[in-house]
């Protein structure tokens, strides 16, 4: 029973090793979890698990090994995102319309349909009868009506029932696997990993410099040390809004995945182009903006800005005056960029477009130019090449 | 020796996940790592286990520059150097010129002690690596003196880390891990109770309420946990601040007293002020 759930652990990626499986059934011997199944709940939490990303996963993996549903899922295919299930809306169905869904057949079906389900639904969906989602007729899914169906993602249990502790997923938020965790990102990150270590310079190690020329009995034996510190500062910049959403998102968490390594990191965001105000919480655009001249005054030149973005637009975004599809400016995009560049030597632009197509859309080669050249495609290659760029000053 | 369970003190509430996990390591005397937004008592911990069980406690703050070794033991070769050249004949014994780090008085404690080190986060990245062979034997080598110091009692080992840094796995492996979820209003209820006994039922209440609403504000750089909170209760106490004072909502003068105890950087000031103000702004119309 304990070596499934062990297994079922590592297939959702969660590091256990036999290590903890052992420690796990040491605690039990010495009796520190009696009989309650939250207390060995807990135990089997703080034994197996190291790191809070993975509660939710495994408050996922307990409640379903435990609920006794053996063959629920052969693996969990992916995180579903939460938004898919965001309340939408309630649904009242008449009778007849509840006896046409309890016809779906019965809980083996559902569970292989479900399957299927999760592995073909690309896209978020509420209300239908078929996708995931929420408001639906659809046995998957939460808020819906379905007597059969598979709750995913419900807060809490509309007839009232007791939810577990497992069951409310108080951890969701720790989760770092949405999204990254292929392969490419993995190498991507090396890359920026690289490049927030080699800032590092050398310096005199006074500490070992006088502990060696003591052992030496004397005679004087400098030592050197690279910094501690990693120097990279960061300000980044997401284009958001429209088709550019999906890859700000990876790049992003491919950032804040690196965050550790850097000394600094901010991220801001724009829409097409960079005005006289930027935001920094996407659900609060409209009232809480950030001049970017007061970026300007807050982080000193040496910070290195990235600007991810499509740069695909109508020329006047960029050269004209008033020419922002969002609102009236009273100065040109290009002007702005013109100010950023002359404070910040250290600037690279990521796009996500492919680098073949950049010759035929013009405003991506205006904005080449305000750039002084230095956009680089997002992939792995190009952010080699861009970190590169980094290094030294436009 | 009696097995001994953890169960809070009188001036510290546990959780019922966070009581097993401190009993599971106590039990199989691994060392236990906890997590935690700041201010939500991780340092405590050890203390109020070392006070409930009735153990001496040794603390290890980290810092950037500490190294693992100075944890076990230091040789001060300069002095060493300075004697020589001045003929003093301690030179001879080089045990003289070793200082022994936390670890090691942990390690010679007669009775089981407790032994917090504080935000390992903070140090090198390999800082854990080094310490791995030490709290899996519990026991070093000292080149110096060819001698190996050995734990009389393996030693109750509480770890914190304020996440900074990604902890190897190879230590992670040797740890039990907790998580200390921000309390939820009850919890949180109990918690000011044991602090503050006398405080009155309804300003309790009222501050409650301001600081979890306080604590949904999207965009707070820091939210304010429940260090913060205790502080500001205690100013609300010694100032003697009538609970109607925290309730001003519908006068829409809903700036809270004294909310400087709470938000603790002048962006989340501002940003707070300003929807206050677009609060009153919208009651008006």
């Amino acid at each position: 029973m304990l070596i499934e759930l062990f297994h079922k652990l590592r297939k959702v990626q969660i590091p256990v090793s036999i290590t903890e499986y052992l420690a796990l059934m040491g605690a039990l011997d010495a009796g520190v979890a009696s009989c309650s199944v939250s207390e060995f709940y807990y135990l089997a939490r703080a034994v197996l698990v190291k790191d809070e990303r993975y509660f939710d996963r495994f408050d996922q993996v307990f409640g379903e090994h435990f609920r006794g549903q053996e063959t629920l899922f052969d693996e969990i295919i992916g995180e579903i995102p939460l938004e898919w299930l965001r309340k939408q809306r309630e649904l009242n169905l008449t009778d007849e319309e509840k006896a046409l869904v309890e016809s779906l057949g019965g809980w083996d079906k559902l569970m292989e349909t479900l399957r299927q389900r999760l592995e073909e639904q690309k896209k978020e969906h509420h209300g239908g009868s078929k996708m995931i989602g929420t408001g639906g007729t659809s046995p998957f899914g939460a808020y819906g009506y379905n007597p059969e169906g598979v709750r995913i993602g419900q807060e809490e249990s509309r007839q009232g029932r007791a939810v577990k502790v497992w069951d409310r997923r108080d951890y969701r938020n720790l989760d770092d696997q949405v999204e990254l965790g292929t392969r490419n990102i993995k190498l991507a990150l090396r890359q920026l990993r690289r490049f927030a270590r080699e800032g590092a310079e050398e310096e005199l190690d006074l500490e070992d410099t006088i502990k060696s020329t003591a052992r030496n009995a004397g005679l004087l034996d400098l030592k050197m040390v690279p910094e501690r510190h990693n120097a990279a500062k960061v300000l980044l910049f997401l284009d958001v809004g429209g088709s550019m959403d999906p890859y700000v998102r990876v790049c992003e968490e491919l950032f804040s995945a690196a965050r550790s390594e850097f000394k600094h990191l901010e991220h801001f965001y724009f829409h097409n182009f960079i005005y006289e105000t930027v935001w920094r919480d996407n659900n609060m655009r409209a009232n809480v903006r950030i001049p970017t001249t007061q970026i300007m005054h807050t982080y000193s030149a040496d910070h290195k800005l990235v600007f991810v973005g499509d740069a695909t637009m109508s020329p006047y975004e960029i050269m004209a005056v008033g020419g922002s599809v969002e609102h009236w400016n009273e100065e040109a995009g290009a002007t702005w960029m013109a100010r950023l560049m002359g404070l910040y030597p250290y600037t690279v632009w990521l796009n996500p477009q492919a680098e073949d197509y950049w010759g035929h859309i013009p405003s991506i080669g205006m904005t080449k130019e305000l750039l002084s050249e230095r956009m680089f495609p997002l992939t792995v290659d190009g952010l080699e090449r861009a970190m590169k760029a980094l290094k030294k000053a436009h | 020796m009696a097995k001994q369970q953890f169960s809070g003190t009188d001036t510290y509430i546990v959780t019922e996940d966070l009581m097993m996990a401190v009993n599971a390591a106590i039990a199989l005397q691994r060392p236990l790592l906890v997590k935690g937004e700041p201010g939500t008592g991780k340092t405590m911990l050890a203390e109020e286990v070392a006070t409930a069980l009735q153990r001496p406690l040794a603390q290890w703050h980290i810092k950037s520059t500490t190294k693992a070794a100075q944890g076990l033991y230091e040789y001060d070769a300069v002095a060493r150097l300075r004697d020589s050249q001045l003929g003093d004949s301690a030179v001879h014994d080089i045990s003289n010129y070793i200082i022994k780090g936390k670890l090691w008085e942990a390690f010679e404690s007669k009775i089981q002690p407790v032994l917090l080190i504080d935000e390992i986060d903070k140090a090198d990245i390999e800082f854990p690596n080094d310490l791995l062979l030490e709290l899996d034997r519990m026991e070093f080598f000292v080149y110096e003196t060819k001698e190996t110091i050995r734990a009389k009692q393996r030693p109750i080992i509480i770890i914190t880390s304020n996440n900074e840094k990604e902890l190897p796995d190879a230590f992670l492996r040797r740890c039990f891990f907790h998580y200390i979820a921000f309390p939820d209003h009850d919890t949180m209820n109990a918690i000011v109770r044991v602090h503050y006994p006398d405080i009155k039922k309804r300003l309790l209440a009222e501050a409650l309420e301001c600081f979890f609403e306080l604590r949904e504000i999207p965009g707070l750089k820091k939210k304010p946990s429940t260090s913060e909170l205790l502080d500001w209760i205690k100013l609300l106490v010694a100032e003697d601040i009538p609970p109607e004072a925290l309730r001003d909502k519908d006068s829409r003068k809903a700036i809270p007293k004294l909310y400087g105890a709470l938000l603790k950087n002048e962006q989340d000031m501002h940003l707070f002020e300003r929807l206050v103000f677009m609060s009153r702004h919208s009651g008006a119309n």
